[in-house]
């Protein structure tokens, strides 16, 4: 259940490094170790979104685990639980605060998102298999590492929703329909070949996307595939 | 009676918490490689449901609400209130997953303490505020929508093992093959939403 790091060699060894590649690829959050599916479903329509998201995952998570892992020899198992969520629930309110005061608009069209951090398994999830067994240090470059790795993902999976979705990217339009082309593809049947496609807005549409990743990362990486 | 049979098929079948509104993916996912453990995690989950929609009603009916016994409005406290329940029933649940089935507590592995951070559950909690409903009614609620829940998962276990015999590409194996397929099946609920039991029931 839990993966326990060996001894380290310094602050950048060679299993520091690991730690911190290995979730962007090898064993990412979404696509190997299935966690965080639930956000990715719900903040990819809109690129902006999930930057925005993947920047606080990124810190909720580092912090939760360097925070957990300070305290794991003192957490009695019985509430170890209500203790995580506590620090979880505790850095998800500095980065809405943050957020709000930094930006105040992204903050009214992301506040429910990042409130949801708290039950976004990745960060628990982390907290378990790795904080709760593992030093501050390496526990803080996991967090760093999966933060990445989530986001990779929700960006990709984001971009495709949002090009074939809504036509644009970072709220540009660039395909489809549009009065703000060089030529104006609104009156031109000719250069209007692609209407936005709505079924990219719907959640099934994030869980296909996802899908053909894994399809895709998997050809890619062999070792990956499920042998069962 | 009616009213409250009503509820509970809504949640179970049309307003389906995994494959109508996609929340408890993590899970849902994760778990359903195989029927048993699948019905091991449905169990659990019912358990939670049924338990923490009516203790957060109660929470958020006499605690936070302007009519509780503090007579403020303290429904700002909801989040932490609410996930602090869960958080101490999936504990229990843990310790007696622990004690009486090792086999099913090494299955479940990571996502038995995940159930905390389960959508779904606080999402069955917060469908409850949002409703309006009463305790009788939360309580429903909260068992139905647990049971949509195993329902669903232990369909798509089902759908695995099977599928593990059809000649499906190598790379999808597994994890992208259920994605694609928890993607068509919410597609097809879709076409569910919005029906309402009530009306066919005379």
């Amino acid at each position: 259940m839990s993966e326990v790091a060996t001894k380290k060699e310094g602050l950048f060894g060679k299993k520091e490094r690991k730690m911190l590649i290995d979730p962007l690829n090898d064993n990412n959050p979404i696509t190997v170790q299935v966690l965080g599916i639930c956000s990715a479903l719900a903040v990819t329509t809109l690129v902006s979104k999930a930057l925005v998201m993947t920047i606080a995952v990124i810190f909720v998570l580092a912090f939760a685990n360097l925070i957990v892992s300070l305290l794991r020899k003192g957490i009695p198992k019985q509430i170890r639980m209500i203790v995580q969520l506590v620090v979880i629930a505790t850095l998800v309110t500095v980065v809405e605060l943050t957020l709000k005061a930094v930006d105040y608009p992204i903050w009214k069209e992301l506040s429910v998102y990042i409130g949801l951090i708290i039950t976004n398994c990745i960060v628990m999830g982390r907290l378990e298999a790795f904080a709760m067994a593992n030093k501050p240090w390496q526990s803080f470059l996991d967090g760093v590492g999966n933060g990445l790795g989530y986001g990779i993902i929700l960006i990709l999976v984001a971009t495709a929703r949002e090009i074939f979705g809504k036509g644009s990217f970072m709220g540009f339009q660039i395909i489809g329909p549009s009065a703000d082309y060089l030529i104006d593809t609104t009156t031109n049947p000719w250069f209007s070949w692609y209407m936005p496609n709505n079924v990219m807005v719907l959640p099934a549409a994030a869980l296909f996307v996802i899908g053909i990743i894994i399809w895709i990362q998997r050809s890619r990486n062999p070792k990956l595939i499920d042998i069962s | 009676m009616g009213e409250l049979f009503n509820i509970f098929l809504k949640s179970v079948f049309i307003e389906n918490m995994v494959l109508a509104y996609f929340l408890g993916m993590c899970s849902f996912l994760a778990v359903s490689k195989s029927v048993k453990t699948a019905m091991g995690l449905g169990a659990a989950v019912v358990f939670v449901l049924t338990l923490t929609v009516p203790i957060n009603w109660v929470i958020n009916t006499y605690l936070l609400g302007p009519s509780g016994v503090f007579k403020t409005d303290l429904t700002f406290l909801r989040f932490i209130l609410f996930i602090a329940t869960i958080a101490a029933s999936v504990q229990l649940v843990e310790m007696v997953v622990e004690k009486f089935s090792p086999a099913l507590y090494s299955a479940l592995g990571i996502f038995l303490p995940l159930i905390t951070v389960n959508c779904a559950i606080l999402g069955g909690a917060l469908f409850m505020v949002a409703r309006e409903y009463d305790f009788a009614e939360a309580a429903t609620f909260g068992f139905g929508s647990g049971v949509g829940f195993a329902l669903a998962i232990v369909v798509m276990a089902a759908i695995r093992e099977k599928i593990r015999y059809s000649d499906v590409p190598a790379p999808l194996r597994g994890l992208g093959i259920a994605f694609i397929l928890t993607g068509l099946i919410g597609m097809a609920f879709m076409s569910l939403m919005g029906i309402n039991p009530a009306n066919y029931m005379n």
